[in-house]
Formats: structure tokens, sequence, C-alpha cells
């Protein structure tokens, strides 16, 4: 079946915005919204009665949906989402409020994702993140998706050959990146040493595989190219998208994710190659979806990430810069704005706005979300395509 | 091979004995199949009536062709395991006490992959055999053992989590008049049980197997009457605090059923021992074991109640005991409530007619006192809820799955025969 | 002895007066209702007497925050108990033959007590004959008629098992032959008949004809019986007097009860 799909030209995406994360916050995710909302408003210049769309990205705002939020947060969208895709809702928001933009069923979106990290929400939201992991994987071992993600890890280094050094490699690069980011959770630096003698969680995985919990917001508009124009905001054009559920789900353990189905469509519907892409900003609660995702998403064969990873830096100012801001891993990972962290940076870099982390001559970066562990593997993938507004 | 258990040492009377957890018990509605499979030592997972594909995890439709007529069936247990983990930090208490805890993914025969417990001794790459255990919260989970028996494998301490094998674990059995207890206390002293506690009731009254049940190693006979709410009390005082498993194996029965009976006599004492005999022994020993269910190697594990099958479907020709009986499994049913916050298991053996005395008349097959004890030994390592025993209890149970009101009728035409 | 009839009102306080002094003693003939008392034994398809049986109601708890009370339940024929007429078929249709109907001065009267404890302890199935009777009465007196008459084997101080004493062929204890029985009940005229053992009925009794003698002649002829008593070697063969009060069960075959007798200090009178 060959794609029909419209590009979203006229359609773009401005305003990146992060509201610093914090370990542990008492306050709700109403509160990390509103917050990351009002930055965004500010950053734009404009009023929050201006946003006609609103899409929310959240795990913890129980009781309420983004319906609770607009009266919560004063908002009256003509159009509004709700994205309950964890690591792939960036990719979600971006590309629904893109098309809602281009149909002009709204003329300026918010996509707000942000939760907060109570001491205790962690394993709350383990216990009961979905009917098949309350069925199905938590009453063994209760070791969340460590549990799940070193289940796929010793898959794949089985069936792969990768070490636990490949993995540090990863790791430690993105450790390189997030000393850059001033608002990193992670501070300190972290050599291949630490990562290999760190304390074990979940074998193989250990304790530098594992994403922090945080609370924190991420943000971004979509409008159309002139209205981002005639607001003078530095805005990213969206070349290509994807997105897809359960996947090969006869797959006896995941070793690939959706991007595997839609890899054509991605490059082709932007017109590029891989070795086009300036900057790569992967969905990585754990490095071995990272290597997944490298493999999937083109830039090597199935099984040669590690290979890939030993012979590429993926620092800012590595041959492949990668995971720039530190990526969840060493940046911290708050809930579904997990999902947002690397869309939002990827708009940093090819608008030029990184500032630390702002990877030389950046215009193009692909963007790949993944997310929910709905049982024994992620559910979502999807991924973006954009690019500078000189780029093209 | 696995490590054997060795006996634990004798308690520290100062250590403070720890307050049982739970692994996480919330399940979907579909989900619960699997501890009814495990109630009964089966594997069944959920089979598409239409399409046949069989389902995991459990669900409302079918993954294939969206039928929503899934039935649980017993289904091939073998499979492979394709990778595992030894999970080392956890956010559930239960499991936390517990670490390092191995659970590994294996691809099944019959097409879905799964995550479960992985026994020692099963290494990545094996072949396999999953069962399905309760586990502490008494909820059916899925177990990986090695294809084939390894040297002390029930001793693996997750599959011990699982299972309330009798093996260095104190017992006591009630009723040592009752014929089944010379039976009853040799199983469990060949399983190993390091104390063999025996209720006796009227001490002044002789017995014939008395000086057999004497003779059994382990086994120590006490004064206990259940009828008798002060003895059950006292004994509970004495032992109550290292009472593992409890074997309720009072029964009083008599043929009979209400007109020809004439009066009540029977029938209360039939309800005294086998309805509040429970009842009383729960109230005196219950409290004890709900706090000892994580006590170490040797928590109290189990509760056993043996029950008449007829407790399902009334057998006119013992009636009034089939209808004690029915009080006593539903009354065991809010034990089993009761006694899971300690994740202590409560296990009804079903039995057919027996042989004693007072099944005398009925032509076999009758449930010998071996083949009962056997049984109740076996239920107990593979940590069951519901065991039948003898033929005639499980055609009995059969019968009454495929439609209970056609079983009454059943039963008054034929008497249960 | 006295040459006129005392006041009775000076006879009662006479009597205080020697209770209040100890010159009378009284003596507990009772067994303490205990759930592990042995009751007799039928064959097994036959009802059974039910045991002495407790459950607190409350204990000064929740269930009841100042006070403490039980509820028991047991037979008319468990422990220490009375033996109305109409328990046996043979006095089933005599005049006042239940607890509740039998005039309340049979319940306090002189006793006799016949110890048969050298015999019993050399033979379980000791029984008491006539001729034992005849030789007692030698000794003591003739049985006045309307007493009580107790055999006394020191069978209560037996425990456990050693007091049923069931063999396969049934229990072995001492008890009346039907000649004896007859003796009492037919030419003395006696009141009652009580024992030490679990019934008036030696264990083996079924094999008399009648069957269980004591049973039928005592119950036939309208009198009494007492069983599981206790403290028998406290008594003087004569001169003691008997208080047994069973329950007022409406048309009851028999009660438990305290069994009390008066024992005047220094023996007995004659």
């Amino acid at each position: 079946m060959s794609s029909k799909r419209q590009g979203y030209g006229g359609v773009v995406v401005a305003a990146p915005v992060t509201v610093p994360y914090q370990r542990f916050s008492k306050e709700t995710a109403h509160w990390w919204i509103a917050r990351a909302l009002r930055k965004l408003t500010r950053s734009a210049g404009i009023k929050p009665a201006d946003l006609d769309g609103f899409s929310v990205s959240s795990f913890t705002l129980f009781p309420d949906t983004a319906v609770g939020l607009t009266q919560h947060l004063g908002l009256t969208p003509r159009w509004l989402d709700h994205i309950p895709f964890g690591g792939a809702s960036g990719v979600a928001a971006l590309r629904r409020a893109a098309r809602a933009v281009q149909a002009g069923d709204a003329n300026l979106v918010a996509c707000v994702s942000g939760d907060t990290n109570h001491v205790d929400s962690f394993r709350r939201m383990l216990s009961s993140f979905s009917r098949f992991a309350q069925d199905a994987s938590y009453p063994y071992g209760s070791g969340g998706p460590n549990a799940c993600f070193a289940l796929l890890t010793d898959y794949y280094m089985r069936h792969f050959g990768a070490k636990r050094e490949d993995f540090g490699a990863i790791c430690v690069s993105q450790r390189e990146n997030a000393l850059r980011n001033p608002h990193a959770i992670m501070k300190k630096p972290l050599s291949l040493q630490q990562y290999m003698d760190a304390r074990a969680i979940s074998d193989p995985i250990a304790l530098f595989d594992c994403v922090m919990p945080v609370a924190g917001a991420e943000a971004f508009l979509v409008m159309r190219e002139e209205d981002a124009r005639a607001a003078n905001l530095p805005y990213a054009q969206i070349r290509s998208t994807i997105e897809r559920h359960n996947a090969f789900a006869e797959d006896p353990i995941q070793m690939r994710g959706g991007w595997e189905m839609d890899i054509d469509e991605l490059y082709g519907m932007a017109g590029m190659t891989t070795d086009q892409i300036d900057v790569v900003e992967t969905y990585d609660d754990y490095p071995v979806i990272v290597m997944m995702q490298l493999e999937d998403l083109g830039f090597c064969a199935k099984g040669e990430a590690p290979e890939f990873v030993r012979s590429h830096d993926l620092t800012i100012d590595g041959d492949f810069p990668h995971n720039t801001s530190g990526g969840q891993l060493s940046a911290g990972q708050a809930g579904a704005a997990g999902g947002f962290i690397g869309m939002v940076e990827a708009i940093r870099q090819v608008t030029g706005s990184a500032g630390p982390t702002q990877v030389k001559d950046a215009q193009t970066a692909l963007v790949s979300g993944f997310g929910m562990i709905n049982f024994d593997r992620g559910v979502c993938s999807g991924a973006a395509i954009i690019s500078g507004s000189e780029a093209s | 091979m696995t490590n054997p258990l060795v006996p634990p040492p004798k308690k520290n009377p100062q250590k403070r004995s720890r307050v049982p957890t739970r692994p996480s018990h919330m399940r979907s509605r579909a989900a619960l199949g699997l501890a009814a499979a495990a109630a009964e030592g089966r594997f069944m997972l959920q089979v598409c009536d239409e399409c046949k594909t069989v389902q995991y995890p459990p669900r409302d439709a079918c993954r294939s062709c969206l039928s929503v007529e899934l039935v649980w069936k017993d289904v091939s247990p073998k499979g492979r395991l394709i990778a595992d983990t030894t999970v080392r930090t956890s956010t559930n208490v239960y499991f936390r006490e517990r670490t390092p805890w191995r659970v590994g993914t294996v691809q099944l025969d019959i097409g879905p992959s799964v995550i479960c417990h992985v026994h020692g001794d099963a290494a990545v790459d094996d072949q396999v055999r999953l069962i399905i255990r309760l586990d502490k919260s008494g909820q059916g989970v899925l177990f990986a053992l090695p294809d084939k028996a390894t040297p002390n494998m029930e001793d693996d301490p997750h599959m011990r989590e699982m299972t309330c094998d009798p093996k260095f674990r104190r017992v006591l059995i009630t009723d040592a008049r009752n014929e089944n207890a010379p039976a009853l206390a040799k199983s469990f002293a060949d399983a190993e049980a390091s104390i063999i506690f025996i209720g006796e009731s009227e001490s002044w009254r002789p017995y014939p197997h008395r000086e057999a049940l004497r003779k059994i190693p382990k086994v120590e006979i006490l004064p206990l009457d259940v009828t008798d709410t002060g003895s059950v009390l006292e004994l509970a005082g004495e032992i109550g605090g290292k009472t593992d498993i409890l074997v309720n194996n009072a029964r009083f029965v008599r043929p009979g059923g209400i007109i020809d009976r004439t009066d009540v006599n029977f029938s209360r004492d039939e309800m005294d021992v086998n309805f509040f005999g429970m009842m009383r022994l729960a109230q005196a020993f219950g409290p004890a074991m709900r706090g000892r269910g994580a006590d170490g190697q040797n928590s109290a594990a189990a509760w056993v109640n043996i029950l008449s099958v007829y407790a399902w479907s009334n057998m006119p020709e013992y009636g009034a005991f089939s209808a004690s009986n029915a009080a006593a499994l539903s009354l065991s049913q809010c034990l089993r409530a009761e006694l899971w916050q300690g994740g202590v298991r409560v296990m009804n053996v079903f039995t057919g007619p027996t042989e004693d005395e007072w099944h005398q008349p009925l032509p076999p097959p009758k449930v010998q006192p071996a083949a009962l004890a056997k049984s109740v030994i076996g239920g107990l390592k593979d940590g069951l809820e519901d065991v039948f025993v003898g033929d005639v209890a499980k055609d009995l149970i059969d019968r009454w799955r495929a439609g209970p009101k056609i079983l009454e009728r059943e039963m008054i035409e034929s008497g249960g025969q | 002895m006295s040459k006129t009839a005392p006041n009775p009102a000076d006879l009662l306080t006479g009597l205080a007066q020697s209770l209040a002094s100890g010159a009378i003693r009284t003596i507990d003939l009772t067994h303490t209702l205990d759930p592990d008392f042995p009751v007799i034994i039928l064959p097994p398809e036959f009802g059974q007497c039910a045991r002495f049986r407790m459950e607190e109601i409350c204990a000064y708890d929740h269930r009841g925050p100042g006070w403490k009370w039980n509820n028991f339940t047991c037979g008319e024929h468990t422990g220490t108990h009375f033996d109305a007429p109409m328990h046996w078929v043979s006095g089933r249709d005599l005049p006042n033959n239940s607890v509740d109907t039998i005039p309340v001065d049979k319940f306090v009267g002189p006793v006799c007590v016949i110890d048969c404890s050298d015999g019993a302890a050399k033979d379980e199935d000791f029984e008491l004959t006539p001729e034992i009777i005849i030789a007692w009465e030698k000794e003591h007196g003739r049985i006045p008629e309307d007493s009580w008459v107790l055999m006394r084997t020191d069978w209560s101080k037996r425990r456990g098992e050693a007091y049923l004493n069931m063999r396969e062929d049934g229990p072995h204890s001492p008890g009346p032959t039907p000649d004896a029985m007859r003796l009492l009940v037919e030419e003395r005229g006696i009141r009652g008949f009580g024992t030490e053992t679990v019934g008036t009925d030696a264990g083996q009794g079924v094999h008399y004809t009648p069957p269980y003698p004591a049973h039928y002649i005592l119950h036939g002829a309208g009198r009494y019986g007492l069983q599981c008593l206790n403290n028998l070697d406290q008594l003087p063969p004569t001169g003691a007097m008997l208080v047994s009060a069973p329950l007022k069960i409406k048309q009851g075959t028999g009660s438990p009860l305290r069994v009390m007798a008066l024992v005047a200090n220094g023996g007995a009178s004659s």
C-alpha cells in the first residue's frame, strides 16, 4: 500500500519549553502542567486565551484528564486531546496537533506533558499501570519496567552479542551531554568503570541503565508557519512522522519496535536518508531500546547496534550526536514528559536555540518515541523528522 | 540442583516475627482464571472457542478473531525459557524482603510468551514445564520448572513460597479417633514433617488404633475436642504458635436424612463437629497462624479441611451430614478470605464415601485412608486449594460443574452411586 | 431415744447451730461438671448423652464490658446425676415419674452406705448381692424404709479410661445383681439407689435378667437413681442425710445436680 499521506506543509512547531525537573515534588501534575503552559505562553508572547488547541500527556492527573484541566486552568479550546502514550506521546502530540492546525480545526495548539513525582507515586503507578501489567507482569517480582527491560536486554545480549560495555557507551556519552544541560538531574560525570561497577538492579540491568523518576514538564506550540513568522518565533518544519502500536505481536519477545514497519515512509515522506540527519533524539528509558531504535530507524542493521555504538561518538560534538540534553538517562524521566524531552530538545537543536547543548550546524533532527510497557514489551512507537526553517 | 532444605534452627525468642506481606493481588476478572486453575493444580489458559488461538495474558476477546468466547482449557505447559532476570530491587515489600527473585520469559509451544517465576534449576534456552501456583496473595501465577525433575527441586525457596510442603513443618491433625488418623500421621511423617501433633478427644474412651498412632515417629498425642471450646483454646494456647499446618480432620457422620431421623440430635452433632468444630479451631488457631504466615522458612502455611464431596450436592442417604459439610464448605471460603491476609492457604480435600464403619453398607469404590492421606500431602506439596479424592468425588464435581440441577436429580435417583 | 417429739423449729435451729459449729459437716458427693468427664457410652448408632459444654457469652470485654457469663449444654444424664422413674421403660406409666413432679420431700432423706470397695478393688465386675446386704444389715441394722442406699466402690477415684473401663465386650464396673435390687426395692422399700460408677447398673449389667436390673427394678417401682457420685468414702454406713434435688425440668427423666450429705461429726449413729 503506497502512502497517500499529505505532508505537513505550512504547519510548524515552535516555543520549546522545559520546566526544570525535581527529584521529588509535593505538587501535582496540574501544577507542573500549569507552569509549563505559563512558560510556553510567555516565551511565545501570547495569552492563554489565544490557545484554541490543547493537548495533554500525563500519568498523574488522576482523576482528571485534559477535560478537567481546561476548567482548572481556565482554557477554552476548540480542539482538545489527551494522549496516554507515555514515551510516544511527544511524536503523537505533534502529528495530531499538526493535522488539526493544517485542517483549520485549531490555530494554536499547546502540546504539554508533565507529571509530578511523589515519594510513593512510582510504586503506585507500577502496580496499576495497565491491566496486563497488573495481571501478568507486576505479580512477578514487581520489578516494574526494570525487570521487563532486563528480560529484553538479556535476550538482546544473548542474540546479538551485545556487551554491558556497549550499553555503557550510550549511558556514558549521554551523561557527558547532560553535564552541559543546566537542568539535568544528573550533574556528576559517569565513567564506563562506574557504569560497570554499579549496583545490580535486575540482571543484567544495573543502576545506570535506569532512568531516575522525577517531576517536571515539557511543552511546545504547533501553529501555522505564517503565524510563527508573524510572531517572530523561531520554528521547525515537520518533515514526516510515523506512529505504530502493537507491532510484531508474534515476536516471542521484543527485539524490534514498530518503527521497522514504517521506516520507509518516515524517510520517504521527508525525502531524506539517514545520513542527512544531524541530531538523533531516541527514547532512552533503557539503553537496549536505544539500540533497537538505531537499528529499526535504519542507522544500522538489526543486531549491529552494539558495533554502531562502539564505532561512533554519541556526544554533542561527536560524529553521531544523540540525546543531546542527556536524555532521560541523565536528565531524568518526568513521567509522560519523558515522551516530550527528545522532541523539545530537537526543536531547540534545529532552531539553533539549544544553548550549551547545541550541535553545530544542526539542521535536521530525528525524534523517536516509544511507550507503554503494557505487559512484556513497549506497545507504542513513533518518530518524526523536523528541520530548521532554513533547511530544504 | 537445589540446595536441600535444612531443618531451621530454633526460633530466637527475642526476634520479632516478620509481619506477613503479600505480592500484589490485584487482578482483572479474566485473570482470576489462573487462580481457579492453580486451586486444582491444573495448567489452563484461555483458548478461543472459535479459532482455537491460545491467549495470554488473560483477556476478554480473542487476539486473533475478536471472538469473546474464550474458554479456560487444559493446555500443554511446555515451552522454552528465552530470557531471564534476577530482580534485586522491587517496589513491592513482599518481593523486596525476598530478593534476589528470578523471573523469566517463556515462549510456550502453544504460542504465547509469558513472564513467569523461574525455578533455580531452569536455565535460559532450556525446555521448561510451566505450572500455575497460588502465590502468597492467593492469586494464580506461572512458574517455570526444569523439564526433568532435579534433586531437591521442591526445596527451591521461591517454590516453597508457593507451596505448603510439610517438610520440616509442624502439623496438627485433629481427631485421633478418626479411622484415617494413622494413615494421615504416617504420610506426614514420611513427608518429613518435624512434629505431628494429634488431637485426641475423650481420652477416657479407648479406640482401636491408638497404639498404632503412638508408634508413628514424631507423633505427639494431645487432648483436643473440637466440640469443646475450652479444650480448643487450651491446646491453641499450648501449640498455636507453632502450628504450621492444621489438618481439620474431625468429622461426625451418621447415615440419614430428615424425616426418618425423627430428631435433630445427630444433626446437631454433625454441625457441632463439622461446622462449629472448624469455627472453634479457626477462632483459636487462626490468629496465630495468620500472624505467622511469613515467619521464616517454617511459617504457618496451610489449613486443611477434610470435607465430604456431598458438600456440593446433597446425598439424601447422608442428607444431614451432607448439609453440615455444605455449611463447612461455605465457612471454609470465609476462612480462606480471613487467612488470606497472612498468606496462609486453605485447602479443602473433598472425599467420596470413605472406607469406614459409617459407609460400610455402601458399594465400592470407597476412599481408603492411605489414598486420602496421599492426596492431602500431594495437595500441600502442590499448594492446592481444592482436592478431589477418589473416583466418586471426581465424578461428582464433574457432574456438578456440568449442571448442579441435573446432578440434584441424579442424587435422588441413584443415591449418589 | 427421746421421750417427747422435739419442737420442729428447735430442730432446725439445732441443725443450724450444728452446721455452724462443725458438729454436722456437709460433704459434697458431686463431680465437677467438666467437658471431659466420662458419660455413658451406647453403641454409636444410638443417640448419645450430650457431654457438658460451655460457651462464654462475654467476659468483661467487647461482648459485655462489665460482666461475665456462659451458656452451657449437657444431657439430663451428664456428670453426677439423678434418674427419675420415667428414665426407664418399666417406669414410664407411673405417676410423678419425672423430675418436675417428684414430691420435693424425696430430695432430702436418710442414707445407708454399703462399702464394697475391697471387693471392687479385686474384681472390676464385683456384684452387690443379697448376701452382702444381709451381712451389712447384721452389722449396721436393717435398712430403713424410704432411705437411700449407696454402693461404695471407690470407683470415683478412677481416672481416664479406667473409669468406664471399656473393653471389646463393653464396660466393666461393679453393680448390683437383680436379686439384690429386688431385696432393696421390694423387701426394704428403699427410696433410691446410688453408685460411684457411670450408671446404677454394673458395666456388664445388660447380661442379667432383666437387663440393667437396677434401672429396671428401681424405676419400675417408682424409685430413684443417683450415679457418678463422689466422696462416698467420707460417709458413715448409716446416719447421714442426703440432699439431692434435681433441676425442675418439665417431663425431665433426670438431671445433673449437686448431691450433698449431712454427716454428724464423730461418725455413724445408729
